[in-house]
């Protein structure tokens, strides 16, 4: 990361919870140390809606589920340095996994047909869902990743360390702050 | 009524990660690294069962040989000088876990194993952070038809400590291995449902050496089943020393 | 039987013989009878009885003659024309020439290099005896062997004769039988076993089956030797259920052998007592590894242990055991009649004797065959074999089954023998060997090879169970066009995993056959994964919204 400009830094919510964007905004007050240190240039927690072509870290949080998804993950990678899977969804595939064992068709039908409550919608909608793909997988499944930091969620501190270390031009361990699960 | 005669075994010198210990005739290279404080990752051993040899991440080299051993079934032997945890062996290690984690669903946020999972443990302690082989992603079914008890397929890593403990210590012998290969699998009886087992005394012994979350007490919620397998030793001292 | 009534009988039998001017001999070995053998020697019996002829050319059931892509085989003896692909329709035409010029249509000549290079000791009886009659077996010095041991010689005496013979185990890892021999020999007083392992199973490997079929009593010779050398009163053969034919061979030799006192009680009326039973395995690969064999017979499941101890020590039922393959223990009653110094002065240094192998794929004559140790494999593929087919051009042959590897063109001029097959990244095996020709792909044999490891692992051990599963999801990817470079270095990393971590000698060699592909061909991995990078490579990649 060059010294001249602050990193800039960007975090991504693909099929996830979104409890990793919690566990990040727990980091609480030394978010705002962290403020002063990077650029959030691309978030759910921040403005901007196109993902800007040089961001140095991005921190993703969610499997890979969707074509939407796929499409996504695979433009960030090339406009990013360090690639971070957040999280055990990006990790591991975790929950949103748990679906594997279906057919996307069979999910779709579970949920608009069987699970319906409304007589009137009982097909799944034909606009606006992006297409499931046969199976939900870990992020470095389908891009190379440079970073993993598992956890459901990781612990803020975990957060904390990885980008505290990688501002120091260090490359983190985390390792022991956190583990698969909590 | 016969009173065991307790005859000393004969007593040797090894090195273990280079730190001269003293071994006794009949010990395995595992319990002497445990009785020095050595620790070797496992996951099928259990103190109290047979030896199985299965999971390989015990496995140690013995300096002047050129295959590796599993430290649960090698004899410890007079002078053999054995390295625990060499880089090689940390590779081989992390790559073996990688493969038990592949293998099934092994969904550790929403496991009732979370936090006292020695899968999940293990991982951390091998400064595992992901796994770069493909998951597999199977299909597996839950046998929830023991009123006490579960069996969850896609946590299991057939260790078969179950099957160990429900034939050597209750001597029920209900569980047992069907198939073979990627195929194994853990059953009851002659693969029935667990809740129509004839044999089963619901000891729950099996569920309390389980490493994982395949087997559990019913009506835990994620993070709460803890077990508890302090008996499995005492039973067997009192059994060897019961004339 | 006494030792004067053995002699009496081999000669009785031998007279017998000579008494006809022809013989008819049938193949009724598995390759020629599922090409409708059974049909010839009905065929020839009915057009014998219809000239009359019973009483100067008898019809007579033999083993297998080796050249199994020729059959059904029959042979003329003592003229020795052999005729080959024979139809029922061909029976009279060959009663009719006995005494004139063969058929022309179906002569097989005689005088090639499949059958001049090959030297017979395993297979000497084979498609010369009638494996379901024990005194054709005795007119062939059968029964010598054991007759020798037992009023001759010391049982250490007998270990020493196979030490001196130099008899590597033929089973696929070549461990010295003489030093197997004289360590459970040593192994204590007390209950011992013999096992035959007859749990013949590499793809595309028919050796042991063609022996068990054509000469069973060999084997009991063998294996009762064995049990004088190693003082065991007691021998199991583990025999796969898909082995009727042999099965069906092997019980009647034990009861034929048991009933003429060959086996049994006070065997030539010492006070060595011997007695077979067989055992049929359920169809598990790995039933073969000594240790998982020795589980099924003790009637659990068929799973490998770690080792040591090893059988010689602690092995059936916990009492020192011997397990020797079918063409190890075939070896012994020869080596015995004619000492273990004219066995070591066959074959090369250190690989003495003659192995057998089973020659298939893209090669001009496929079946068995048996050639002294140092042969080259050029001579075994284009001399006898006689080259590859329809013009094509070689490319590789397969040795040792799945724990084998594939051996190119630039190696064909090596000697066979256990240590040059090591160096070059193969193993001998069993004896299977299959030949490739121009148009074989080696990602895909390699992926064929890893899906029988797959299928085949018992599951006991992680990095084989998992291990050759992931394996050959990698392979298969890579073979349909779909691998990535990645997918090339995981493959290499879990070899490496697999080979060393794994339990037992089924895990630990899984991976030969991709190793040995990628060590000669790995271009072709490489030219797979490039053109589906190609076919990868236009994905646009447009803007990204929330």
């Amino acid at each position: 990361m060059s010294a001249n400009r602050k990193p800039k830094v960007a975090t991504v919510w693909l099929d996830g919870c979104s409890g990793c964007h919690m566990s990040f905004l727990d980091i609480d007050e030394r978010l705002v140390a962290l403020s002063s240190l990077i650029d959030i240039v691309y978030s759910p927690v921040v403005d901007p809606k196109d993902f800007p072509t040089d961001v140095d870290v991005t921190l993703v949080e969610g499997a890979v589920s969707s074509e939407e998804d796929l499409h996504k993950i695979q433009v960030i990678r090339q406009r990013t340095k360090i690639l971070i899977s957040l999280g055990d969804c990006a990790v591991t595939g975790n929950v949103p996994a748990m679906r594997n064992s279906y057919e996307p068709a069979e999910l779709l039908a579970r949920a608009y047909v069987e699970n319906a409550q409304s007589p009137d919608s009982r097909q799944p909608p034909t606009r606006g869902l992006p297409a499931l793909r046969p199976k939900a997988q870990p992020v470095h499944e389908l891009v190379k990743v440079d970073l993993y930091l598992p956890g459901c969620p990781p612990p803020a501190d975990a957060i904390h360390f990885v980008v505290a270390e990688l501002l120091a031009g260090r490359t983190p361990d985390p390792s022991q702050l956190t583990r698969f699960g909590r | 009524m016969t009173v065991p005669t307790i005859v000393p075994a004969q007593s040797f010198s090894m090195k273990i990660d280079g730190i001269d210990v003293s071994a006794r005739a009949g010990q395995t290279i595992l319990e002497v690294a445990q009785e020095n404080g050595i620790e070797i990752p496992m996951l099928c051993y259990v103190e109290g069962l047979s030896n199985w040899g299965g999971c390989r991440l015990c496995l140690v080299e013995v300096v002047g040989q050129k295959k590796l051993f599993p430290a649960c079934s090698t004899a410890a032997s007079e002078d053999a000088q054995v390295v625990t945890n060499s880089e090689r062996l940390q590779r081989y290690r992390r790559t073996i876990l990688e493969l038990i984690f592949s293998e099934r669903n092994h969904v550790c946020a929403v496991c009732v194993s979370n936090g006292h999972c020695e899968l999940q443990a293990m991982a951390q302690k091998l400064g595992m952070t992901h796994i770069h082989v493909p998951y597999r992603f199977p299909s597996h079914d839950v046998d929830s038809s023991h009123d006490r008890f579960r069996l969850d397929q896609n946590r299991c890593i057939l260790c078969t400590r179950c099957v160990r403990v429900c034939a050597e210590i209750e001597g029920a012998a209900t569980k047992g291995v069907s198939g073979r290969g990627i195929e194994s699998l853990i059953i009851n009886d002659l693969k029935e449902a667990w809740g129509d087992s004839q044999t089963c005394t619901s000891c729950s012994k099996c569920v309390h050496v389980c490493p994982t979350g395949a087997l559990v007490e019913k009506g835990t919620a994620a993070a709460e089943m803890a077990k508890r397998r302090q008996f499995l030793p005492y039973l067997t001292v009192m059994r060897e020393n019961t004339p | 039987m006494t030792p004067e009534e053995l002699r009496h009988k081999a000669a009785e039998e031998r007279t017998a013989q000579k008494r006809y001017k022809h013989c008819l001999n049938v193949c009724m070995a598995a390759g020629c009878m599922s090409s409708g053998a059974d049909q010839v020697k009905e065929a020839l019996t009915s057009v014998v009885r219809r000239y009359g002829m019973e009483e100067e050319v008898p019809v007579r059931a033999v083993g297998c003659m080796g050249l199994c892509s020729a059959g059904p085989l029959v042979s003329v003896e003592p003229k020795g024309v052999l005729y080959q692909e024979v139809k029922a329709e061909d029976a009279s035409d060959i009663v009719t020439s006995v005494n004139d010029v063969p058929v022309k249509r179906i002569h097989c000549p005689t005088d090639t290099p499949f059958f001049t290079r090959q030297k017979k000791i395993v297979l000497e009886n084979c498609g010369k005896v009638d494996p379901e009659r024990l005194e054709d077996y005795i007119a062939a010095d059968g029964y010598e062997a054991l007759l020798k041991v037992l009023t001759e010689m010391k049982p250490a005496e007998v270990v020493q004769q196979v030490t001196i013979s130099g008899l590597r185990g033929r089973g696929g890892a070549g461990f010295p039988t003489g030093l197997k021999w004289g360590t459970v020999s040593k192994a204590g007083t007390g209950q011992k076993y013999v096992i035959c392992n007859a749990d013949e199973g590499d793809p595309g490997a028919f050796m042991d089956r063609a022996v068990l079929e054509s000469d069973p009593h060999r084997v009991l010779e063998g294996m009762a030797v064995a049990g004088y050398a190693v003082g065991a009163d007691r021998g199991y053969i583990y025999i796969r259920a898909e082995y009727p034919l042999a099965i069906k061979r092997l019980r009647l030799a034990i009861r034929q052998a048991t009933r003429a006192g060959l086996l049994g009680n006070q065997i030539f009326g010492t006070t060595f007592n011997f007695n077979i039973e067989l055992r049929l395995g359920a169809g598990a690969f790995v039933c073969g590894e000594e240790t998982a064999l020795i589980a099924s017979i003790e009637g659990r499941r068929g799973l490998p242990r770690p080792r040591p101890p090893f059988p010689a020590n602690y092995g059936l039922f916990g009492r020192p055991t011997l397990i020797n393959n079918v063409e190890t223990l075939a070896n012994i009653p020869t080596i015995i009649r004619n000492g273990g110094a004219w066995f070591a002065s066959i074959g090369t240094e250190k690989s003495k004797g003659t192995k057998v192998f089973a020659l298939a794929g893209r090669v001009q004559n496929t079946g068995l065959i048996e050639v002294p140790m140092g042969v080259t494999l050029r001579e075994i593929i284009f001399d006898i074999g006689g080259g590859i087919p329809e013009g094509k051009k070689f490319k590789a042959v397969q040795t040792g089954g799945p724990s084998g590897g594939c051996i190119p063109e630039q190696h064909l001029d090596m000697p066979v023998d256990y240590e040059s097959l090591m160096q070059v990244g193969s193993i001998m095996g069993s004896g299977g060997m299959i030949v490739m020709d121009e148009t074989s792909n080696m990602v895909d044999v390699a992926r064929f090879f890893m899906e029988f490891c797959m299928t085949e692992s018992c599951g006991k051990c992680v990095p084989c169970r998992v291990g050759t599963y992931q394996m050959h999801e990698l392979l298969d990817r890579i073979h349909r066009g779909q691998g990535t470079p990645t997918d090339l270095e995981l493959l290499k990393e879990l070899c490496d995993v697999v080979k060393n971590t794994s339990l037992c000698g089924l895990g630990q060699t899984s991976p030969n056959p991709v190793l040995s592909t990628l060590r000669y061909f790995e271009h072709e991995y490489q030219e797979l994964i490039a053109a589906a990078n190609q076919a990868h490579a236009a994905t646009p990649a447009g803007e990204v919204t929330r």
